[in-house]
């Protein structure tokens, strides 16, 4: 049996008892599977596009059952099944017929739901009572859901705005509390921007909670981008004390800690601006539990990132663009001391917007939360 | 649009042969207003409508609509719909496709799907900058981030194909703009960057692998282009730094290949048998004969385009560049006839219909070129008032135009 066969058995078993207590709707349970039974390269779509009409054309009573269907659903999947809550509704409201509000809210509020069923569900409460809607947000404070708490943060910021003129200190309240909330870097960055802007100091690495403290080696080569795929000593072996072949001579592991607020580790400033060449950063992350996390990395040049010997993404891009938390790799971190190792590609080019040598780096849970190494 | 159908109904039972023909006018009226892809079904910029407006002004626009999120990607029409996507929210990561009664500009549906690939786009551009493609009873979309949707005309999800998330390192940081083209059952999707790059013909039935063609390592912003072959099938070219691949599209084997290098932005024209590729400037090609290599008709510097792709009108040539100078070429041999200077700067490429231009320049200003001037003269314009980046459509009589908030009907209404 393969694994998609399983899924689909284990999410009948599951929709079997679901169905016990009234969740999915009666009909709706085979083709619901079919849906959650998507997966990478087009498997299960011919399946699903049948199963999915069916769905689709349930009545909008039906819709928390469907969207109850997304509780551990794949990111494709997932997307089956919204569009199909996305026609009910869309049909429900022509006809000028109702959605089941309070049931929505009901399922809003059970975070044991997929976060992205819950905001579905929010989002047909907003379109339906608005009011009703916006009463929910300070509750959604701390959701674990981004997108809702998003919008919750986003309103006690949009109310701390609105106070700027008239109570500053209230503002710069709101504002905090806005950050002591916001998951989303982006969001976060808006919000501090704000307190800055009202004269406010803001440890914005900490907020981030960027790895600010890393030991680097090279320059190693990368004549022709050749280096990227190059294992170079620090890949097979690490040791801090040793002296090693770079591109132009021996070259040895330095010390090095950022001190940019957006947790930039730059190669140009121990190594100096050079081309074509390869640079190690390495640094130990101490964690309290064995637990699951996110290595969170923007970087606009070539890059390989593992931790504990394992190579999590390798990307060979050179000089597009980079933002904050620009890739999410998930990770598992031991109890204690895990090793991180980055390498970064410097390429041939020599244009001003090509001078960066350099990665910005940060580990989170799941939502974004920044998780400090203990040590 | 020259037809024989005429002739092939006279051999035909007479009563059957009114129906046929009415039939064959409707078909025909439906097919002549459709505006299935990037620069219109022929992938050429030329739209065969006429009764367009040439003396524009606010009267003009018979219709503006707001859209619920940004994009650039150019409007589809088939029938009496108009199909747009766009991309919102913070990260640009919900993923619309919109369609709209083209009378009224009443939105009849939206699907809303959540990105699985990166989002991350250049400022001036977003989620929904490819355009997305119909081959007249389904729309398929596809997204910066990768994400390719089938619906049908009504909004029906047919398949769903996370292009990005099965090929991980399938993105690019400043954004993915080629578009879709479909033929003969097969949807064409251009997905080459710096990493992970590759041409891939989905089925239009499953949205699966018919086949997956390794392209070039390095960003491309351009769109495949229909060539028809030797045998009368449609080929596609697909452009790229290293030149021109046209494959066929029933199994991505490539057909004839160019190697001279070619831009990544402005995507070739093909008119008259001939490929006007972006590559040192503007070079013609023909076809090879039985496998050899493309002839080269001529080349010209004086002709390259900016980002807007070069468009061919009969026996001349037009090529922008950005800052808005408006070249006319010859077409037989690239020979430099005029140029006028127009407001920029210019990203859209322009469209022609009845025997005018339109070109609409970022600021929105639309400006409507009779290039039968003795050095080109534009005509009139009208402002927009909103940033335009994308390639507007011609169908039924009239331009569509779209920002990232708003979507234009510029032109007549049908009659009804």
């Amino acid at each position: 049996m393969g694994i998609w066969s399983w899924t689909t058995l284990g999410w009948l078993m599951v929709s079997a008892g679901a169905t016990a207590w009234g969740a999915v709707p009666a009909g709706l349970e085979v083709p619901l599977s079919d849906l959650s039974a998507v997966g990478p390269n087009g498997v299960g779509n011919e399946k699903a596009a049948a199963a999915w009409a069916r769905v689709a054309a349930a009545e909008g009573a039906a819709i928390p059952g469907v969207l109850e269907s997304m509780d551990g659903a794949n990111d494709y999947a997932l997307n089956w099944i919204r569009l199909a809550v996305e026609t009910i509704a869309q049909r429900e409201l022509a006809a000028g017929r109702k959605l089941p509000v309070p049931a929505l809210e009901k399922f809003v509020a059970d975070t044991g739901h997929h976060p992205r069923a819950r905001y579905q569900a929010y989002e047909l409460i907003r379109r339906m009572e608005a009011e009703r809607a916006e009463k929910m947000l300070p509750g959604l404070l701390t959701d674990p859901g981004n997108e809702l708490r998003r919008d919750a943060v986003q309103a006690v910021m949009n109310r701390a705005t609105a106070r700027v003129a008239s109570d500053k200190a209230g503002a710069i309240a709101g504002y905090r509390e806005a950050l002591g909330h916001a998951r989303e870097a982006d969001q976060i960055d808006e919000i501090a921007k704000a307190l800055t802007g009202q004269g406010e100091t803001v440890d914005l690495i900490r907020v981030f909670g960027w790895v600010t403290k890393w030991k680097m080696i090279g320059p190693f080569d990368n004549t022709g981008g050749a280096g990227w795929s190059t294992e170079f000593p620090p890949e097979k072996a690490l040791d801090l004390g040793a002296e090693l072949d770079g591109k132009k001579g021996r070259v040895r592991w330095v010390d090095y800690e950022t001190r940019n607020e957006y947790g930039l580790v730059d190669f140009n400033t121990p190594f100096t601006s050079l081309k074509e060449v390869t640079g190690y950063a390495t640094t130990e992350f101490w964690s309290d539990r064995a637990r699951t996390a996110q290595v969170r990395l923007g970087c606009k040049n070539g890059w390989k990132v593992w931790v504990n010997g394992k190579l999590l993404f390798a990307r060979d891009e050179y000089h597009r663009a980079a933002e904050m938390d620009q890739y999410r790799l998930p990770v598992e971190l031991k109890a204690g001391k895990n090793v991180l190792l980055v390498k970064c590609c410097q390429n041939e080019q020599t244009e001003d917007w090509t001078k960066e040598w350099e990665f910005q780096l940060r580990i989170t849970d799941e939502q974004g939360t920044p998780i400090l190494s203990t040590r | 649009m020259k037809t024989d159908f005429p002739n092939l109904c006279l051999r035909m039972n007479p009563m059957k042969t009114v129906v046929s023909v009415l039939g064959c006018c409707l078909a025909l009226s439906l097919a002549a207003a459709d505006w299935t892809q990037f620069r219109g079904p022929r992938g050429d910029g030329v739209s065969t409508e006429t009764g367009l407006p040439t003396r524009l002004d606010v009267g003009s626009v018979s219709w503006a609509i707001d859209l619920p999120g940004r994009g650039i990607s150019s409007p589809v029409i088939v029938g009496k719909r108009v199909f747009v996507t766009a991309s919102s929210g913070a990260k640009q990561d919900r993923l619309h496709v919109l369609c709209y009664g083209l009378e009224d500009g009443a939105l009849i549906w939206e699907r809303k799907f959540w990105a699985t690939g990166r989002t991350m786009t250049h400022e001036k551009i977003s989620g929904a900058t490819p355009s997305p493609a119909s081959d007249g009873t389904r729309i398929f979309a596809i997204f910066s981030s990768n994400d390719c949707v089938a619906l049908d005309l009504d909004g029906n999800l047919l398949w769903f194909r996370g292009l990005g998330r099965d090929y991980p390192n399938a993105s690019n940081s400043l954004g993915m703009s080629s578009s879709l083209m479909v033929v003969d059952g097969v949807v064409v999707a251009q997905v080459e960057n710096d990493s992970e790059s590759f041409t891939a013909g989905l089925e239009a039935k499953t949205g699966l692998n018919r086949w997956k063609l390794e392209r070039p390592k390095k960003a491309n912003w351009t769109s495949p282009v229909p060539v028809t072959g030797a045998d009368g099938r449609t080929q596609v070219a697909l452009q790229s730094s290293k030149g021109l691949a046209v494959v066929d599209p029933a199994t991505g084997q490539v057909v004839w290949n160019y190697g001279e290098g070619a831009s990544t932005v402005p995507s070739t024209a093909v008119s008259g048998g001939r490929l006007y590729v972006p590559s040192q400037g503007l070079t013609v090609l023909e076809a090879p004969v039985a496998g050899g290599e493309p002839k080269q008709v001529w080349r010209s510097g004086q002709l390259r385009p900016g980002t807007a792709s070069p468009l061919v009108v009969g026996d001349r040539v037009y090529t922008l560049n950005d800052g808005g100078i408006l070249t006319c070429g010859d077409a037989k041999d690239g020979k430099r006839l005029w140029q006028l200077r127009m407001k920029g700067p210019f990203s859209a490429t322009p469209l022609a219909a009845g025997g005018h231009l339109y070109c609409v320049n970022e600021k929105g200003l639309v400006q409507v070129v009779d290039p039968s001037a003795p050095e080109g003269a534009v005509v009139s314009e009208l402002d927009l008032g909103q940033a335009v980046i994308g390639t507007p459509s011609i169908a039924a009589g009239s331009l569509f135009v779209r920002s990232d908030g708003k979507l234009w009907r510029i032109g007549r209404q049908s009659a009804l």
